[in-house]
Protein backbone atom coordinates (compact mmCIF):
# COMPACT_ATOMS: atom_id res chain seq x y z
CA UNK A 1 0.00 0.00 0.00
CA UNK A 2 1.38 2.92 -1.01
CA UNK A 3 -0.63 5.10 1.63
CA UNK A 4 2.36 4.52 3.66
CA UNK A 5 5.08 6.14 1.81
CA UNK A 6 2.95 9.09 1.30
CA UNK A 7 2.68 9.27 4.97
CA UNK A 8 6.22 8.68 5.45
CA UNK A 9 6.45 12.08 3.35
CA UNK A 10 3.53 13.71 5.37
CA UNK A 11 6.44 12.98 8.09
CA UNK A 12 9.36 14.48 6.64
CA UNK A 13 7.37 17.78 4.88
CA UNK A 14 5.91 18.14 8.41
CA UNK A 15 9.80 17.87 10.29
CA UNK A 16 11.53 19.97 7.95
CA UNK A 17 8.62 22.57 8.64
CA UNK A 18 9.38 21.94 12.60
CA UNK A 19 12.62 23.69 11.79
CA UNK A 20 11.91 26.74 9.72
CA UNK A 21 8.92 27.12 11.60
CA UNK A 22 10.30 26.82 14.51
CA UNK A 23 7.46 24.20 16.26
CA UNK A 24 8.13 21.54 18.69
CA UNK A 25 4.86 19.79 18.37
CA UNK A 26 1.65 18.69 16.03
CA UNK A 27 -1.91 19.66 16.95
CA UNK A 28 -3.46 18.17 14.12
CA UNK A 29 -2.66 17.87 10.36
CA UNK A 30 -5.28 18.55 7.49
CA UNK A 31 -4.61 17.22 4.45
CA UNK A 32 -6.70 17.73 1.12
CA UNK A 33 -7.14 14.59 -1.16
CA UNK A 34 -9.16 15.02 -4.42
CA UNK A 35 -11.51 12.13 -4.85
CA UNK A 36 -9.61 11.72 -8.29
CA UNK A 37 -6.36 11.15 -6.74
CA UNK A 38 -5.39 7.35 -6.34
CA UNK A 39 -5.35 7.72 -2.33
CA UNK A 40 -7.64 6.26 -0.43
CA UNK A 41 -8.24 8.45 2.68
CA UNK A 42 -9.51 5.36 4.46
CA UNK A 43 -6.03 3.88 4.22
CA UNK A 44 -4.14 7.80 5.53
CA UNK A 45 -6.15 7.39 8.57
CA UNK A 46 -5.66 4.05 9.24
CA UNK A 47 -1.92 4.30 8.86
CA UNK A 48 -1.34 7.81 10.15
CA UNK A 49 -0.86 6.75 13.81
CA UNK A 50 1.77 4.29 12.82
CA UNK A 51 3.81 6.29 10.80
CA UNK A 52 3.42 9.38 13.05
CA UNK A 53 4.35 7.44 16.10
CA UNK A 54 7.61 8.78 17.83
CA UNK A 55 7.43 11.39 15.58
CA UNK A 56 6.50 15.16 16.78
CA UNK A 57 3.17 14.41 15.31
CA UNK A 58 2.60 11.54 18.24
CA UNK A 59 -0.81 11.47 18.75
CA UNK A 60 -1.75 14.21 16.38
CA UNK A 61 -5.20 14.64 15.18
CA UNK A 62 -5.71 13.83 11.06
CA UNK A 63 -7.93 15.38 9.13
CA UNK A 64 -9.13 14.74 5.80
CA UNK A 65 -10.88 17.40 2.84
CA UNK A 66 -12.05 15.57 0.64
CA UNK A 67 -12.59 17.61 -2.78
CA UNK A 68 -14.86 16.23 -5.64
CA UNK A 69 -13.63 16.06 -8.95
CA UNK A 70 -14.12 18.58 -12.04
CA UNK A 71 -13.04 18.38 -15.20
CA UNK A 72 -13.51 21.00 -18.69
CA UNK A 73 -14.27 19.60 -21.59
CA UNK A 74 -11.63 20.29 -24.25
CA UNK A 75 -14.90 19.75 -27.36
CA UNK A 76 -17.55 21.73 -25.51
CA UNK A 77 -16.34 23.82 -23.18
CA UNK A 78 -18.35 22.71 -20.31
CA UNK A 79 -17.62 22.49 -16.96
CA UNK A 80 -18.62 19.21 -15.82
CA UNK A 81 -18.08 16.86 -12.36
CA UNK A 82 -16.27 14.05 -12.57
CA UNK A 83 -16.54 10.38 -10.61
CA UNK A 84 -13.15 9.35 -12.25
CA UNK A 85 -10.72 11.16 -14.17
CA UNK A 86 -11.60 9.65 -17.30
CA UNK A 87 -15.57 10.12 -16.96
CA UNK A 88 -16.60 10.97 -21.01
CA UNK A 89 -18.25 14.28 -21.16
CA UNK A 90 -22.23 13.57 -19.82
CA UNK A 91 -22.81 16.69 -22.60
CA UNK A 92 -21.16 15.70 -25.76
CA UNK A 93 -19.50 12.77 -24.82
CA UNK A 94 -15.99 13.61 -25.40
CA UNK A 95 -13.50 11.72 -23.52
CA UNK A 96 -10.79 14.49 -23.49
CA UNK A 97 -11.58 16.53 -20.34
CA UNK A 98 -9.12 18.35 -18.44
CA UNK A 99 -9.12 17.74 -14.67
CA UNK A 100 -9.57 21.53 -12.86
CA UNK A 101 -9.77 19.86 -9.09
CA UNK A 102 -10.17 16.93 -7.64
CA UNK A 103 -6.63 15.07 -8.40
CA UNK A 104 -5.08 16.84 -5.06
CA UNK A 105 -3.34 14.87 -2.60
CA UNK A 106 -1.46 17.39 -0.55
CA UNK A 107 -0.93 18.69 3.48
CA UNK A 108 -3.04 22.01 3.79
CA UNK A 109 -2.08 23.14 6.87
CA UNK A 110 -1.05 22.12 10.65
CA UNK A 111 -1.77 23.26 14.04
CA UNK A 112 0.76 23.26 16.11
CA UNK A 113 2.50 24.83 19.18
CA UNK B 1 27.90 11.28 -2.71
CA UNK B 2 25.54 10.92 -5.52
CA UNK B 3 25.68 12.84 -8.64
CA UNK B 4 22.02 13.40 -9.37
CA UNK B 5 20.87 14.68 -6.02
CA UNK B 6 23.87 15.40 -3.73
CA UNK B 7 22.66 13.76 -0.92
CA UNK B 8 25.38 11.22 0.83
CA UNK B 9 22.88 8.75 1.38
CA UNK B 10 23.64 5.30 0.27
CA UNK B 11 21.46 3.82 -2.72
CA UNK B 12 18.46 2.39 -0.30
CA UNK B 13 15.05 3.21 -0.54
CA UNK B 14 12.40 3.48 1.82
CA UNK B 15 14.83 2.97 4.76
CA UNK B 16 15.19 6.63 5.74
CA UNK B 17 17.52 7.89 8.04
CA UNK B 18 16.03 9.35 11.02
CA UNK B 19 15.96 12.87 10.38
CA UNK B 20 17.03 15.90 12.45
CA UNK B 21 14.46 15.25 15.12
CA UNK B 22 13.42 18.32 17.03
CA UNK B 23 12.57 17.16 20.15
CA UNK B 24 8.56 17.36 21.56
CA UNK B 25 9.21 19.04 24.42
CA UNK B 26 6.82 21.78 25.20
CA UNK B 27 6.36 24.27 27.62
CA UNK B 28 2.93 25.47 29.68
CA UNK B 29 3.27 28.95 27.73
CA UNK B 30 3.49 27.84 24.11
CA UNK B 31 0.29 28.32 22.14
CA UNK B 32 -1.53 26.77 19.46
CA UNK B 33 -1.25 28.07 16.20
CA UNK B 34 -1.99 27.40 12.50
CA UNK B 35 1.07 26.74 9.91
CA UNK B 36 0.02 26.73 6.40
CA UNK B 37 1.53 24.19 4.25
CA UNK B 38 0.19 23.72 1.05
CA UNK B 39 2.25 21.46 -0.39
CA UNK B 40 1.76 17.85 -2.30
CA UNK B 41 2.06 14.56 -0.62
CA UNK B 42 4.59 13.75 -3.72
CA UNK B 43 6.36 17.04 -4.11
CA UNK B 44 9.60 15.13 -2.93
CA UNK B 45 9.60 12.62 -5.13
CA UNK B 46 8.20 15.03 -7.97
CA UNK B 47 11.43 16.97 -7.17
CA UNK B 48 13.76 13.96 -7.66
CA UNK B 49 11.79 12.84 -10.17
CA UNK B 50 12.20 16.37 -11.90
CA UNK B 51 16.20 16.18 -11.44
CA UNK B 52 16.22 12.84 -13.05
CA UNK B 53 13.83 13.88 -16.34
CA UNK B 54 16.77 16.86 -16.56
CA UNK B 55 19.58 14.80 -16.71
CA UNK B 56 17.94 12.27 -19.11
CA UNK B 57 17.76 15.35 -21.43
CA UNK B 58 21.30 16.94 -21.05
CA UNK B 59 22.84 12.87 -21.11
CA UNK B 60 20.14 12.23 -24.07
CA UNK B 61 19.48 9.04 -22.31
CA UNK B 62 15.27 7.92 -23.02
CA UNK B 63 14.09 6.22 -20.41
CA UNK B 64 10.93 4.04 -19.96
CA UNK B 65 9.07 3.10 -17.14
CA UNK B 66 8.39 -0.29 -17.23
CA UNK B 67 5.01 -1.43 -15.51
CA UNK B 68 2.77 -4.35 -15.45
CA UNK B 69 1.42 -7.01 -12.56
CA UNK B 70 3.59 -9.81 -11.90
CA UNK B 71 4.95 -12.35 -14.12
CA UNK B 72 3.57 -10.21 -17.68
CA UNK B 73 6.26 -10.70 -19.62
CA UNK B 74 8.15 -7.63 -18.81
CA UNK B 75 11.95 -9.08 -18.09
CA UNK B 76 11.50 -11.12 -21.35
CA UNK B 77 10.59 -8.26 -23.39
CA UNK B 78 13.38 -6.41 -21.91
CA UNK B 79 15.60 -9.45 -23.01
CA UNK B 80 14.68 -9.95 -26.74
CA UNK B 81 14.48 -6.19 -26.96
CA UNK B 82 18.37 -5.78 -26.00
CA UNK B 83 19.51 -9.37 -28.34
CA UNK B 84 18.13 -7.17 -31.08
CA UNK B 85 19.16 -3.54 -30.65
CA UNK B 86 22.10 -3.64 -28.77
CA UNK B 87 25.13 -3.25 -31.12
CA UNK B 88 22.57 -0.17 -32.25
CA UNK B 89 23.15 1.86 -29.15
CA UNK B 90 24.18 1.48 -25.50
CA UNK B 91 21.33 0.20 -23.46
CA UNK B 92 21.26 -0.68 -19.31
CA UNK B 93 18.10 -1.40 -16.62
CA UNK B 94 16.75 -1.17 -13.57
CA UNK B 95 15.15 -3.74 -11.82
CA UNK B 96 12.84 -3.17 -9.42
CA UNK B 97 11.68 -6.02 -7.86
CA UNK B 98 10.91 -6.28 -3.87
CA UNK B 99 12.89 -9.40 -3.07
CA UNK B 100 16.11 -11.41 -5.27
CA UNK B 101 18.48 -10.45 -8.02
CA UNK B 102 16.74 -12.95 -10.30
CA UNK B 103 15.86 -10.37 -13.04
CA UNK B 104 18.83 -8.47 -13.13
CA UNK B 105 21.12 -11.85 -13.43
CA UNK B 106 18.44 -12.23 -16.23
CA UNK B 107 19.42 -9.24 -18.01
CA UNK B 108 23.35 -8.94 -17.12
CA UNK B 109 23.20 -12.74 -19.32
CA UNK B 110 22.81 -10.74 -22.05
CA UNK B 111 26.19 -8.20 -21.28
CA UNK B 112 24.27 -5.01 -20.88
CA UNK B 113 24.96 -3.46 -17.28
CA UNK B 114 21.99 -4.09 -14.79
CA UNK B 115 20.60 -2.48 -11.57
CA UNK B 116 18.79 -4.29 -9.03
CA UNK B 117 16.92 -2.39 -6.70
CA UNK B 118 15.27 -4.59 -4.15
CA UNK B 119 12.27 -2.06 -2.32
CA UNK B 120 11.69 -4.73 0.35
CA UNK B 121 7.95 -4.34 1.31
CA UNK B 122 7.72 -1.05 -0.91
CA UNK B 123 5.35 -1.94 -3.63
CA UNK B 124 7.12 0.67 -6.25
CA UNK B 125 10.23 2.48 -7.25
CA UNK B 126 10.65 5.98 -6.41
CA UNK B 127 12.66 8.88 -8.28
CA UNK B 128 15.22 9.12 -5.13
CA UNK B 129 16.77 5.17 -5.27
CA UNK B 130 16.38 6.04 -9.51
CA UNK B 131 18.70 8.97 -9.01
CA UNK B 132 21.39 6.89 -7.40
CA UNK B 133 20.53 4.03 -9.36
CA UNK B 134 21.61 6.19 -12.56
CA UNK B 135 25.25 7.27 -11.20
CA UNK B 136 25.58 3.59 -9.85
CA UNK B 137 25.18 2.14 -13.24
CA UNK B 138 27.10 4.41 -15.08
CA UNK B 139 24.66 5.11 -18.00
CA UNK B 140 26.11 5.98 -21.05
CA UNK B 141 25.28 9.05 -23.09
CA UNK B 142 22.92 8.29 -26.15
CA UNK B 143 21.38 5.82 -25.30
CA UNK B 144 18.22 3.81 -23.77
CA UNK B 145 17.55 3.12 -20.52
CA UNK B 146 14.86 0.85 -19.34
CA UNK B 147 13.45 0.57 -15.32
CA UNK B 148 11.37 -2.32 -14.89
CA UNK B 149 8.88 -1.28 -11.88
CA UNK B 150 8.12 -3.47 -9.13
CA UNK B 151 4.76 -6.04 -10.94
CA UNK B 152 1.92 -4.45 -9.47
CA UNK B 153 -0.52 -2.30 -11.24
CA UNK B 154 -1.29 0.18 -8.38
CA UNK B 155 1.11 1.83 -6.78
CA UNK B 156 3.19 2.40 -9.24
CA UNK B 157 0.92 4.77 -11.45
CA UNK B 158 1.48 8.04 -9.06
CA UNK B 159 5.10 7.65 -8.60
CA UNK B 160 7.13 9.59 -11.40
CA UNK B 161 10.33 8.91 -11.86
CA UNK B 162 11.45 10.77 -14.66
CA UNK B 163 11.30 9.06 -17.58
CA UNK B 164 10.04 9.75 -21.11
CA UNK B 165 6.91 7.49 -20.88
CA UNK B 166 5.23 4.66 -18.67
CA UNK B 167 4.81 1.60 -21.02
CA UNK B 168 1.92 -0.63 -19.10
CA UNK B 169 2.39 -4.46 -20.51
CA UNK B 170 -1.06 -6.50 -20.31
CA UNK B 171 -0.32 -10.27 -21.42
CA UNK B 172 -3.40 -12.04 -22.19
CA UNK B 173 -3.72 -14.48 -19.88
CA UNK B 174 -4.50 -11.51 -17.06
CA UNK B 175 -8.03 -10.92 -19.05
CA UNK B 176 -8.92 -8.11 -21.16
CA UNK B 177 -11.12 -5.97 -18.51
CA UNK B 178 -7.44 -4.99 -16.52
CA UNK B 179 -7.37 -1.88 -18.10
CA UNK B 180 -11.01 -1.08 -16.50
CA UNK B 181 -10.19 -3.03 -13.75
CA UNK B 182 -6.69 -0.72 -12.98
CA UNK B 183 -7.41 2.50 -14.43
CA UNK B 184 -5.05 4.65 -13.11
CA UNK B 185 -1.69 2.79 -14.69
CA UNK B 186 -3.32 2.65 -17.94
CA UNK B 187 -4.29 6.32 -17.82
CA UNK B 188 -0.40 7.07 -16.74
CA UNK B 189 0.68 4.64 -19.23
CA UNK B 190 1.58 6.38 -22.95
CA UNK B 191 2.18 2.77 -24.39
CA UNK B 192 0.00 -0.10 -23.64
CA UNK B 193 2.01 -3.85 -25.06
CA UNK B 194 -0.19 -6.19 -25.36
CA UNK B 195 2.10 -9.50 -24.65
CA UNK B 196 1.90 -13.23 -25.10
CA UNK B 197 -0.39 -12.96 -28.25
CA UNK B 198 1.20 -16.65 -29.00
CA UNK B 199 -1.08 -17.67 -26.41
CA UNK B 200 -4.49 -16.08 -27.85
CA UNK B 201 -6.01 -19.33 -29.06
CA UNK B 202 -5.67 -20.94 -25.84
CA UNK B 203 -7.65 -17.81 -23.53
CA UNK B 204 -10.79 -15.83 -23.97
CA UNK B 205 -9.08 -12.70 -24.56
CA UNK B 206 -11.35 -10.59 -26.42
CA UNK B 207 -8.41 -7.77 -27.82
CA UNK B 208 -10.84 -5.02 -29.12
CA UNK B 209 -12.60 -4.92 -25.91
CA UNK B 210 -9.50 -4.56 -24.48
CA UNK B 211 -8.27 -2.16 -26.75
CA UNK B 212 -11.67 -0.11 -26.44
CA UNK B 213 -10.96 -0.60 -22.61
CA UNK B 214 -7.86 0.97 -22.64
CA UNK B 215 -8.56 4.19 -24.49
CA UNK B 216 -11.86 4.62 -22.65
CA UNK B 217 -9.26 5.34 -19.38
CA UNK B 218 -7.24 6.69 -21.82
CA UNK B 219 -8.01 8.14 -25.29
CA UNK B 220 -4.45 8.85 -26.07
CA UNK B 221 -2.56 5.50 -25.39
CA UNK B 222 -0.63 3.75 -28.41
CA UNK B 223 -1.22 -0.30 -28.36
CA UNK B 224 1.05 -2.84 -29.98
CA UNK B 225 0.18 -6.23 -29.68
CA UNK B 226 3.10 -8.95 -29.66
CA UNK B 227 5.16 -11.97 -28.53
CA UNK B 228 8.06 -11.36 -26.52
CA UNK B 229 8.36 -15.17 -26.59
CA UNK B 230 7.73 -16.15 -30.47
CA UNK B 231 8.83 -12.95 -31.57
CA UNK B 232 5.43 -11.84 -33.02
CA UNK B 233 5.19 -8.26 -34.66
CA UNK B 234 8.25 -8.06 -32.62
CA UNK B 235 9.96 -5.70 -34.97
CA UNK B 236 6.71 -3.27 -34.44
CA UNK B 237 8.25 -2.59 -30.75
CA UNK B 238 11.64 -2.00 -31.74
CA UNK B 239 11.16 -0.02 -34.26
CA UNK B 240 9.34 2.24 -31.82
CA UNK B 241 11.98 2.34 -29.62
CA UNK B 242 14.60 3.11 -32.23
CA UNK B 243 12.72 6.02 -33.50
CA UNK B 244 13.19 7.80 -30.26
CA UNK B 245 16.02 6.59 -28.81
CA UNK B 246 18.28 7.59 -32.38
CA UNK B 247 16.51 11.65 -32.80
N1 LIG C 1 3.73 -17.86 -24.00
C1 LIG C 1 4.41 -16.73 -23.68
N2 LIG C 1 4.99 -16.65 -22.48
C2 LIG C 1 5.66 -15.52 -22.19
C3 LIG C 1 5.75 -14.42 -23.09
N3 LIG C 1 6.46 -13.44 -22.51
C4 LIG C 1 6.81 -13.89 -21.28
N4 LIG C 1 6.34 -15.16 -21.09
C5 LIG C 1 6.52 -16.02 -19.90
O1 LIG C 1 5.87 -15.40 -18.79
C6 LIG C 1 6.57 -15.70 -17.58
C7 LIG C 1 6.86 -14.42 -16.81
O2 LIG C 1 7.73 -13.61 -17.60
P1 LIG C 1 8.67 -12.49 -16.98
O3 LIG C 1 9.38 -11.88 -18.12
O4 LIG C 1 9.48 -13.04 -15.86
O5 LIG C 1 7.57 -11.50 -16.39
P2 LIG C 1 7.80 -10.17 -15.52
O6 LIG C 1 6.73 -9.24 -15.90
O7 LIG C 1 9.20 -9.70 -15.66
O8 LIG C 1 7.56 -10.73 -14.04
P3 LIG C 1 7.88 -9.99 -12.63
O9 LIG C 1 9.19 -9.29 -12.77
O10 LIG C 1 7.91 -11.11 -11.66
O11 LIG C 1 6.73 -9.06 -12.40
C8 LIG C 1 7.83 -16.44 -17.99
O12 LIG C 1 7.61 -17.81 -17.81
C9 LIG C 1 7.96 -16.09 -19.47
O13 LIG C 1 8.62 -17.10 -20.21
C10 LIG C 1 5.10 -14.55 -24.36
O14 LIG C 1 5.11 -13.66 -25.22
N5 LIG C 1 4.43 -15.73 -24.60
MG1 LIG D 1 10.59 -9.23 -14.18
ZN1 LIG E 1 -18.32 18.07 -23.76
Amino acid sequence: MHEISLLKNVREILEEHAISEKFSKVIKVTLEIGKLSSVEPDALRFGFDVVMKDSLAENAELLISELNGLGLCQQCGQQVELETSYDPCPHCDSPFIKVIQGAEMKIKDLSVI
Amino acid sequence: MCGICGCSQPRKINNRLQPVGVKSHHHEHDTERLVKVEQDLLSKNNAYAEQNRSYFQQHHIFTLNLVSSPGAGKTTLLVETIKVLKDRFPIAVIEGDQQTEHDADRIRATGVPALQINTGRACHLDAHGIGHAITELGVKDYSLLAIENVGNLVCPSSFDLGEAHKVVVLSVTEGDDKPLKYPDMFHASDLMIINKTDLLPYVDFDVERCINYARQVNPNIQIIQLSATKGDNFSIWTDWLVGRVET
